[in-house]
């Protein structure tokens, strides 16, 4: 090293030397002249130089050759959104899972809600990475853009920087200090837990200003920094679309340790642990259903939000060349909705031995009503028709099916779907069990004839709404549906967990003992979702058509243009495809400590205790403790 | 459950038996692609109800497997399982040659029926008032410019509909001018078929572009005049007084 320092010392002394033989001996008198003949050569290179700086300043777009910035740009936003759900979907139920576990001392929980955390703090570094990846793209592909984004939103960057650092700080707070903070500790852990929540939704809604202003921009005015950031924020779309990611979130977060859960039981080499696993399966379906139900309102505020931000943005959407997306939205929350609602009645037939007879008509009706309502949302206004097809409807509006592919009918079935599968839900909770109460009978009349009721309420505002103004059903007539089948959701909670309280167990639950495709089923959900928030994230942002901020900064790319609906679902598929296998090597990643951990004693996993008392709904009835 | 497979494909043929000629009976043929969806979301129902437990799952996949491993396929029953081993790749082939061959039909159309208006269109609110006068004056426009095509009774069934295809639109549909604003019937009256965006090809409107024959102000009662008289409303973000 010494040696190698010595000759390039060496090397350097000879090039000085050689340097100050080309330089002319300068004396004292001539160094005026020196100094002009410099100034002379080094000025252009100055004005050079500063043309140079002022071309870089003024660049637009940098592409990456052969593979197009669009197309780099739309893959890792993708990653990111989807990790940065998974990651900020989580916590919420983790941490209703811990507060479950705490209130009813039930160890499951807990080792549940800490099995979630683990799930997320492997994912969170990802989400980073992810996010800076896209941050270091924007900003070398699209300078102009991220210019005029950060001249208005700049103080938020600082906002959503600390935000960023609170929640790493507790987050690792949470998850380190779980073993350590039980007990007396227990209520600073949850306090942890909330935190991590608030901080989690700021991080989400604080980026969300940003995507929605470009959306739905507002004019800003003068004013400081941060009177200027602040009325950006406050954008028309902003809180539709933080109520609806915030409920997609649960939804995703939900299917995806369902999935894991199923992965997990698939492999489960022990009955112990394919009894915690079918467990932990059931309680990510439950999540995502119970996100599931609420998500089509969000959705049905957000798209009137963009009507009525701008017609032509909603119409391109909902009308236009985007139509088709939401045809395939429909078969993917079809497809969901199928697949949570079977996992359900699969864990009715396996789970609790004789209630396939029972349960089996219902679950038909069910189903019947289910494909019947997916079949009404799955058809489009538009059909697709041969040339002699469309002549023989007369156009290709079919003059009696035609009916199902506007609004009001899409709204009836969204709402049908949410109070049968709703209804699935009860229906699992209440099986094995004979409800005591004296009342019962009375109580279960009465649900039966309210979910008559709502039912028929739904589909006649349903048909109505084709005859009123557009006005009057959408302010009123979809309000009042979606009121109905809320309603009967928290009337039929609360009187079911009372009835269910004191109701004797005619057949104990058992669980581990679901079939393979009930794993699959869980996978499957997941899938969908992710599809799903693919599809949907490409939907937004080709509303822009355009415009980088619609209206505002127009898109002079080379990419200024909308891809064709085909290319779009391949990058879709893409990006489910690698969110899967980054989330399988996170989750591979996150498992493989565990299992170094175990000691040659330990090597049969802990068993799952699925005790009794069954409060919480969450629990969908898990059995009782054995006496 | 016995039967459960027999059953489905009893479904699967009364399904289509009904939508392809019963349904025909009362109103327009279906487009095989709605027929397609429909059988799917039945084959779909009948594997997801066969498939609850495990005694129903092998009441559905048994025949299927015994069929395919051959397992008691004696007689009858193993020449036709024979036949279908020769006639479904034969099947799968002509299917493929059908679909790949040169053919004069042209491929199904996924149409956007309502595109985006321009910009310049958006906002736009109908300057005239809704008197009575104005209703019947636009209505009176209508007759003269309108109603030949898209017919007195506003149901798209002029004389001249009938030489167009697609045909006018029908305006009494819920499905056409209720879900849209005045402003995007002022722009289709105006610019007409030769007016439409790119994401509206193949541009098959004949519809048109009533701006070098009308004023605006006829555009405009026209427009309230096709409202009222196909008894429908414009959408608007606000309620009438």
């Amino acid at each position: 090293m010494k040696r190698f320092n010595e000759g390039s010392h060496m090397k350097n002394h000879g090039i000085i030397e050689k340097l100050k033989s080309l330089v002319p001996t300068v004396k004292p008198s001539s160094l005026f002249g020196w100094s002009v003949f410099w100034a002379l050569v080094l000025l252009p290179a100055m004005v050079w130089a500063q043309d140079a700086a002022s071309q870089a300043m003024s660049v637009e777009y940098r592409d990456i050759p052969g593979l197009g910035s669009r197309n780099v740009v739309w893959v890792v936003a993708q990653q990111h959104l989807l990790l940065a759900g998974f990651v900020l979907g989580v916590p919420i139920f983790a941490w209703v899972c811990e507060i479950v576990g705490w209130k009813t001392k039930e160890a499951r929980y807990d080792k549940l809600a800490k099995e979630f955390t683990k799930l997320l703090t492997s994912a969170y570094a990802t989400t980073a990475l992810f996010g800076g990846i896209l941050l270091f793209l924007l900003i070398g592909l699209y300078p102009k853009l991220m210019a005029y984004l950060s001249d208005i939103f700049f103080p938020t960057f600082i906002v959503y920087c600390l935000l960023f650092l609170l929640e790493t700080v507790t987050l690792y707070l949470y998850w380190y200090g779980w073993d350590s903070m039980q007990g007396n500790r227990k209520t600073f852990h949850l306090f942890l837990g909330f935190l991590l929540n608030v901080f989690a939704l700021f991080i989400m809604i604080v980026p969300n200003a940003w995507a929605t202003f470009q959306a739905s921009p507002v004019v800003v005015g003068d004013g400081t920094a941060i009177e200027r950031a602040w009325a950006a924020t406050w954008n028309p779309t902003w809180w539709p679309v933080n109520i609806h990611r915030l409920i997609a979130n649960v939804v995703l977060g939900g299917f995806i340790c369902g999935a894991y859960a199923g992965i997990r039981y698939l492999l489960a080499a022990s009955q112990e642990e394919r009894e915690h696993y079918d467990w932990m399966g059931y309680v990510g379906n439950f999540i995502g259903v119970f996100g599931m139900l609420p998500l089509p309102f969000a959705g049905y505020w957000l798209m009137r939000e963009i009507y009525q931000y701008n017609q032509q943005m909603g119409i391109t959407l909902m009308g236009g060349f985007l139509a088709w997306l939401f045809i395939l939205q429909a078969m993917l929350i079809g497809v969901l909705f199928l697949g949570a609602n079977y996992y359900f009645w699969m864990g009715i037939t396996y789970r609790i031995p004789g209630s396939e007879r029972t349960y089996r008509r219902p679950i038909l009706a069910m189903l019947v009503v289910l494909m019947v309502c997916l079949g009404v949302w799955m058809t489009p206004h538009s059909l697709v028709a041969s040339l002699e097809e469309a002549r023989k409807m007369g156009g290709t509006h079919h003059p009696l099916l035609g009916v199902f592919g506007v609004m009001s009918a899409k709204m009836t079935v969204a709402n049908l779907m949410i109070l049968v599968t709703f209804m699935s839900f009860i229906m699992y909770w209440r099986a094995g069990k004979q409800e005591t109460a004296a009342w019962a009978k009375i109580a279960k009349s009465v649900m039966g004839a309210l979910l008559v009721i709502a039912g028929i309420a739904v589909i006649v505002l349903g048909v109505w709404g084709y005859f009123v103004p557009a006005i009057i059903r959408i302010n009123y007539f979809s309000v009042a549906q979606v009121l109905i089948v809320l309603f009967v959701m928290v009337t039929f909670t609360p009187l079911t967990a009372i009835l269910m309280k004191s109701a004797k167990t005619t057949t104990e639950m058992i669980w581990g003992q679901m079939p393979i495709r009930a794993g699959y089923s869980l996978v499957s959900n997941a899938v969908m979702v992710i599809l799903l928030m693919s599809l949907m994230g490409y939907a937004r942002s080709s509303s822009r058509v355009h415009w980088h901020v619609y209206g505002v900064i127009r898109d002079t790319s080379d990419y200024a243009y909308s891809p064709a609906l085909g290319y779009a679902a391949a990058f879709m598929s893409l990006n489910t495809f690698v969110f899967c296998l980054l989330v399988a090597f996170i989750f591979w990643v996150a498992t493989m400590g565990d299992k170094g951990k175990k000691s040659p004693e330990q090597e049969q996993p802990e068993p799952a205790k699925i005790p009794g008392s069954v409060a919480p709904a969450m629990a969908g009835g898990a059995p009782r403790e054995k006496a | 459950m016995k039967g459960s497979l027999t059953k489905t494909v009893i479904l699967l043929v009364g399904m289509y038996v009904f939508l392809k000629f019963i349904l025909p009976l009362f109103t327009a043929p279906l487009p095989a692609s709605l027929i397609f969806l429909y059988l799917a979301l039945t084959l779909a129902s009948a594997m997801i109800f066969y498939t609850m437990s495990g005694g129903s799952l092998d009441e559905f996949m048994g025949p299927i497997g015994r069929f395919l491993t051959g397992t008691g396929q004696t007689g009858i029953a193993g020449t036709a399982r024979i036949l279908v081993f020769v006639l479904f790749p034969l099947l799968v082939g002509w299917q493929t040659y059908t679909r790949l061959a040169p053919s004069d039909v042209p491929p199904a159309e996924n149409r956007t029926i309502h595109p985006a208006p321009p910009g310049e269109f958006v906002g736009l609110s109908n300057p005239y008032e809704r008197t009575q006068n104005n209703v019947m004056m636009g209505k009176g426009l209508y007759a003269a410019f309108c109603s030949p095509c898209h017919g007195a009774n506003f149901d798209g069934k002029g004389p001249a509909a009938v030489g167009f295809n697609p045909p006018p639109a029908n305006f009494s549909d819920p499905g056409t001018i209720a879900q849209l604003q005045e402003s995007y019937l002022f722009w289709r009256i105006k610019k007409g078929g030769v007016g439409l965006p790119v994401e509206a090809m193949p541009w098959k409107s004949a519809m048109p572009r009533w701006e070098v024959e009308l004023p605006d102000e006829w555009i405009w009662k026209i427009i309230m005049g096709e409202y009222d008289g196909a008894g429908q409303s414009p959408r608007t973000w606000e309620e009438e007084e």
